[in-house]
């Protein structure tokens, strides 16, 4: 099984308890797919980061990657 | 105005004095600065410009000194920023531009202190709960850096008002708390063509960005514009803790002196991202 690193940030932090420590993903998985298997409701999630980057929840993982998922962030 | 004459008179009126690691230095007190502006019919920041041109630095700016050279300083002092929301980040951002001494401040908002706003507002105080926050903003300026030109507008920015008020600004601080308001900011800065420092927290994160008119901006971070939209983020369920939101407008304005400074920005097409639950600290590409 390949792995990714994934961060939760800001409201999604509720779901990380659900996350093991290595995240394992079949390769060519799709990010979609992955966030519903871990049931973290992607209407909540704004923005997708992979390896830095900003993406989307159709991106295909292939392992190694470094997730961030971000709810919209407004507060001041 | 006799520029020869006021620096003869700053001359006389410096001091010696001294950087922490002993360097010898001019400097000139606030209440010089004081006696030669009302001598000259001038304002005080006029003064602090003219001493920093020649050599002399204003004592409340020694500690800006060394990592600002004069020239720097006197730069801050000429430069025009607008802040637009005089909360939680745009009370802490008033404080930090005033003490570092950016010359021309327009301080925006047209809401009043509430009880709530006492957690993360600097400039909010029991003593000024149902007041107005601009005029509370500008009595701040004034009690720090008197020097300072303030231009205070107690009135809600909106796309008919926006380009009068921010016209003429170097930088524009958006220091608003729902995603809807940023986003008319960030057209009307778009047009007067002025870049626009953003930050925004939810609980114990926050994030950064800096929006030129040329870039696709929060369309990136919050998504294309939809009906229904929600105008909160995750600080509906989150709050905004107080140390983040000081965190974030800190950086803010570390933002808004390296873009009058350096004329350049590290955050353009990306997000800064802070997370105070595990001390994490990421720059993520938009584009």
């Amino acid at each position: 099984m390949a792995q990714i690193q994934l961060k939760l940030f800001a409201s999604l932090q509720k779901y990380a308890a659900r996350i093991p420590p290595r995240c394992e993903i079949t390769a060519g998985a799709r990010l979609r797919d992955v966030i519903a298997r871990l049931q973290i409701p992607a209407e909540n999630i704004r923005l997708v980061f992979v390896d830095g980057r900003r993406s989307s929840l159709d991106t295909t993982l292939q392992g190694g990657e470094r997730v961030g998922l971000f709810p919209p962030v407004g507060g001041g | 105005m006799p520029k020869k004459k006021l620096a003869a008179a700053i001359a006389a009126a410096a001091g010696k004095s001294a950087f922490p690691d002993d360097t010898p230095c001019s400097v000139i007190s606030c209440a010089q600065v004081r006696r030669l502006a009302e001598a000259f019919d001038i304002g005080d920041r006029l003064v602090e410009i003219q001493s920093l041109r020649t050599g002399v630095v204003p004592e409340r700016y020694m500690r800006n000194m060394r990592a600002y050279s004069r020239d720097d300083q006197a730069r801050l002092l000429e430069a025009r920023v607008g802040i637009v929301g005089l909360g939680g980040l745009g009370g802490s951002v008033v404080e930090i531009l005033a003490r570092l001494g950016i010359g021309h401040l327009t301080l925006i908002d047209g809401d009043i202190f509430e009880d709530s706003n006492l957690n993360r507002q600097l400039l909010s105080t029991v003593d000024l709960l149902g007041s107005a926050k601009a005029p509370a903003a500008a009595a701040r300026v004034r009690a720090i850096n008197p020097s300072l030109s303030v231009v205070l507008q107690a009135v809600f920015l909106n796309a008919e008002n926006g380009p009068e008020l921010l016209a003429s600004s170097d930088v524009v601080v958006d220091c608003l708390d729902s995603i809807d308001s940023r986003r008319t900011l960030q057209a009307v800065c778009r047009d007067l063509e002025v870049p626009l420092v953003s930050a925004a927290v939810a609980g114990a994160s926050g994030q950064l960005a800096t929006i030129f008119p040329e870039d696709p901006g929060f369309d990136l971070i919050y998504g294309a514009p939809a009906a229904g939209q929600p105008q909160k983020g995750a600080e509906a369920s989150l709050g905004t803790l107080p140390f983040a939101v000081m965190l974030m407008a800190s950086l803010e304005c570390a933002e808004v002196a390296r873009i009058l400074l350096k004329k350049e920005s590290r955050l353009q097409n990306r997000l800064l991202v802070v997370d105070l639950n595990d001390y994490t600290l990421d720059l993520f590409r938009l584009a």
